[in-house]
C-alpha cells in the first residue's frame, strides 16, 4: 500500500497509489490549505466576549476552543473568508488583507 | 459439456450475466439493449441470480451506481446504447481514472440528431478515448464470448481498466442464431470471484475520487496509459485459456485469407461477416482478396496490425461512425497511422458506410473491392475519405 503521509515530489509514477486512492484517514490534516488565503482575520482577545458564536461558523476548524473558551486562530486551514468577523458582535476580530 | 442452443445477441447476453450472477447491476433501458435489462431483471425477480439489481433514473446514475458498488468491492455491470452511452460519458472517465474494472455491454446505436434508433457504431467509437478497453463481436457467440472474458482482462491486477463489449444493435442484438454456451459452473469457474486487494467497505479506512494536484494528476494518467499498453498480454492470455476452454481461439484480430491478398478490407462486427462472404466470391473468381477483422480496439493492437497489413497493395479500412474530422473515421485513423512506420505502406483509403442503420449488403462490399483494384491501378489515393451507400455519390 501507498500512504498520502509518505507522499512527496521524488516519487515516480509508479510510486504513486493507482487511481489516487488514499487508504488512510483525515489526510487533510497533513494538507496546509492556509495559504490560499488573500484575507486574514485577526483576534483581538481584550474585546472577546466568549459569547462562541464565532467558532461553529467556521468552515476549516481555524478556531481552537479548549476549556470552554476560544483561543488564537489555527491558521493552517483557515481560507480567510471573513465568516468569523462577520458573526462577532464585538470587534473582537478584525478582517484585512494578509501582507505576506 | 457445451450447451447448444439458438439465442439473439441480446439473450446471449442477458444468458451471460445470469451465469456470471454480478454483485450489482445498474441499468437503465435504451433501444437496442432493453430486452437485456428487460430478460435480466426477470432473473432477479425469479430468483435465478442473487445480483443487486439497482433500477436507475438514467444512464449517468446506472454507471455512477456501478463506479460505487465497484469501489465497494462489488462485481459491477452495466449495458447500454447510443445516447444512453453518452450521457455516461463523464464517468467513463471516472470509471478507467479510478482503475475500477467495471464491464459494460454496448448495443451498438447511431448518436442522435436527428434521432435514429438504428445500427452504427458513433457512440462506442466516440467513447475510444475514455480509457476503456473495447472488444467488438461479429455475431452473438463473440458477444456471449467476449463479455465472459471482459470480466477476467478488466479484473486482472496488472489491468484493472474498465472494459467495454459491443455488438451491433438490431443486426447482432435481436437477430437469433446458433450459439454454444458454457454450463453455469463453468463460466463460474472461469469468472472466478472478484477479490480487490482493497475496496470501500473492507474495515479499513479508504477514500475513492479525491482531488488530485498538479503534483500527481500526470503520474495516475501515466498509470493508466501504462496499464492499457499491458493489457495486451492479459487479453491474450486470456483468449487463449477461454479457447483451452471452448475450442473458441480468438486474438487481436481475424485474419480471413490474408496470407497472399493483395487487397484488403479492415471491418468490426456485423459487417465482417458480409464482407467475408464478399471476399469468398472474389476468391472463388481467383482474386487475391482478404479481409482484416477488428476484435480489440482499445488497446489498439498498432504493430501487429501493420504486420499484418505489410505484404498487401490496398487496403479499405471500413467506418461505421464518422468523426467528422474531415479526414475519415476512427478506425481508418489508427489503422493508418499504424502503419505509417511500415518501409513499404499499402495504399490506404477509408469508406464510412451504414450509418444509422442504413443497410449494407454484399454490393457495398463489392464496389470497395472494386475500388481498390482501381486505386492499385492508378496509385492514387488522393480522394481517400470516401462513403459508400449513400444516395448521390
Amino acid at each position: 500500500m501507498i500512504y498520502v503521509k509518505d507522499a512527496n515530489l521524488n516519487q515516480s509514477w509508479n510510486e504513486v497509489s493507482a487511481g489516487g486512492n488514499i487508504y488512510e484517514p483525515g489526510t487533510s490534516l497533513q494538507v496546509n490549505t492556509g495559504d490560499w488565503r488573500i484575507f486574514i482575520p485577526k483576534f483581538i482577545e481584550e474585546n472577546c466576549k466568549q459569547c462562541m458564536l464565532c467558532f461553529p461558523v467556521c468552515g476549516d476548524s481555524a478556531i481552537p476552543v479548549e476549556n470552554e473558551k476560544r483561543l488564537d486562530f489555527d491558521f493552517k486551514h483557515c481560507k480567510g473568508c471573513g465568516v468569523c468577523f462577520k458573526v462577532c458582535p464585538f470587534k473582537a476580530i478584525t478582517w484585512e488583507e494578509e501582507v505576506k | 459439456m457445451a450447451i447448444r442452443e439458438k439465442l439473439s445477441g441480446n439473450e446471449a447476453v442477458a444468458t451471460a450475466l445470469r451465469q456470471v450472477n454480478p454483485d450489482v447491476v445498474a441499468a437503465y433501458p435504451i433501444t437496442p439493449s432493453t430486452e437485456v435489462v428487460h430478460y435480466f431483471s426477470q432473473y432477479v425477480a425469479d430468483g435465478q441470480v442473487d445480483t443487486e439489481f439497482i433500477a436507475v433514473e438514467s444512464e449517468h446514475s446506472a454507471m455512477s451506481a456501478c463506479i460505487g458498488a465497484q469501489a465497494a468491492g462489488a462485481r459491477s455491470s452495466t449495458v447500454t446504447s447510443a445516447c444512453g452511452l453518452a450521457l455516461m460519458w463523464e464517468l467513463l472517465y471516472v470509471a478507467s481514472g479510478h482503475r475500477l474494472p467495471i464491464t459494460l455491454n454496448v448495443i451498438n446505436r447511431a448518436l442522435s440528431g436527428p434521432i435514429n434508433i438504428n445500427n452504427d457504431h458513433s457512440d462506442s467509437m466516440g467513447a475510444r478515448d475514455s480509457g476503456w478497453i473495447q472488444l467488438y463481436s461479429e455475431n452473438n457467440q463473440e458477444a456471449y464470448d467476449n463479455y465472459l472474458m471482459s470480466l477476467r482482462i478488466a479484473e486482472h491486477k496488472d489491468v484493472l481498466l474498465p472494459v467495454m463489449t459491443c455488438q451491433d444493435g438490431f443486426i447482432t442484438s435481436h437477430a437469433i442464431e446458433n450459439i454454444e454456451l458454457l454450463e453455469d459452473d463453468a463460466v463460474q469457474k472461469f469468472v472466478g470471484k472478484y477479490n480487490p486487494e482493497r475496496h470501500l467497505i473492507d474495515g479499513k479506512p479508504m477514500s475513492v475520487g479525491p482531488y488530485d494536484t498538479v503534483q500527481f494528476y500526470f503520474e495516475h494518467q501515466y498509470q493508466r496509459a501504462q496499464a492499457m499498453i499491458g493489457a495486451k498480454k492479459i487479453i491474450l492470455d486470456v483468449f487463449k485459456e477461454y479457447g483451452d476452454l471452448t475450442g473458441r481461439k480468438y486474438g487481436l484480430f481475424e485474419e480471413y485469407k490474408m496470407e497472399d491478398a493483395e487487397r484488403a478490407i479492415v471491418v468490426l462486427n456485423s459487417s465482417a461477416g458480409t464482407a467475408k462472404f464478399v471476399c469468398d466470391k472474389l476468391r472463388a473468381k481467383g482474386e487475391k482478396v482478404g479481409v482484416l477483422k477488428l476484435r480489440v480496439f482499445r488497446p489498439f493492437p498498432a504493430a501487429e496490425i501493420a504486420k499484418a497489413l505489410s505484404h498487401v497493395k490496398a487496403v479499405a479500412v471500413m467506418d461505421k461512425a464518422d468523426s467528422f474530422s474531415a479526414v475519415g473515421g476512427p478506425v481508418f485513423a489508427d489503422v493508418r497511422s499504424a502503419c505509417y512506420d511500415l518501409k513499404e505502406r499499402p495504399l490506404m483509403i477509408n469508406y464510412i458506410y451504414g450509418l444509422g442503420g442504413r443497410d449494407v449488403p454484399v454490393e457495398n462490399f463489392e464496389t470497395v473491392y472494386e475500388a481498390l483494384s482501381e486505386v492499385i491501378k492508378t496509385g492514387s489515393t488522393d480522394n481517400f475519405y470516401r462513403h459508400v451507400g449513400v444516395r448521390g455519390l
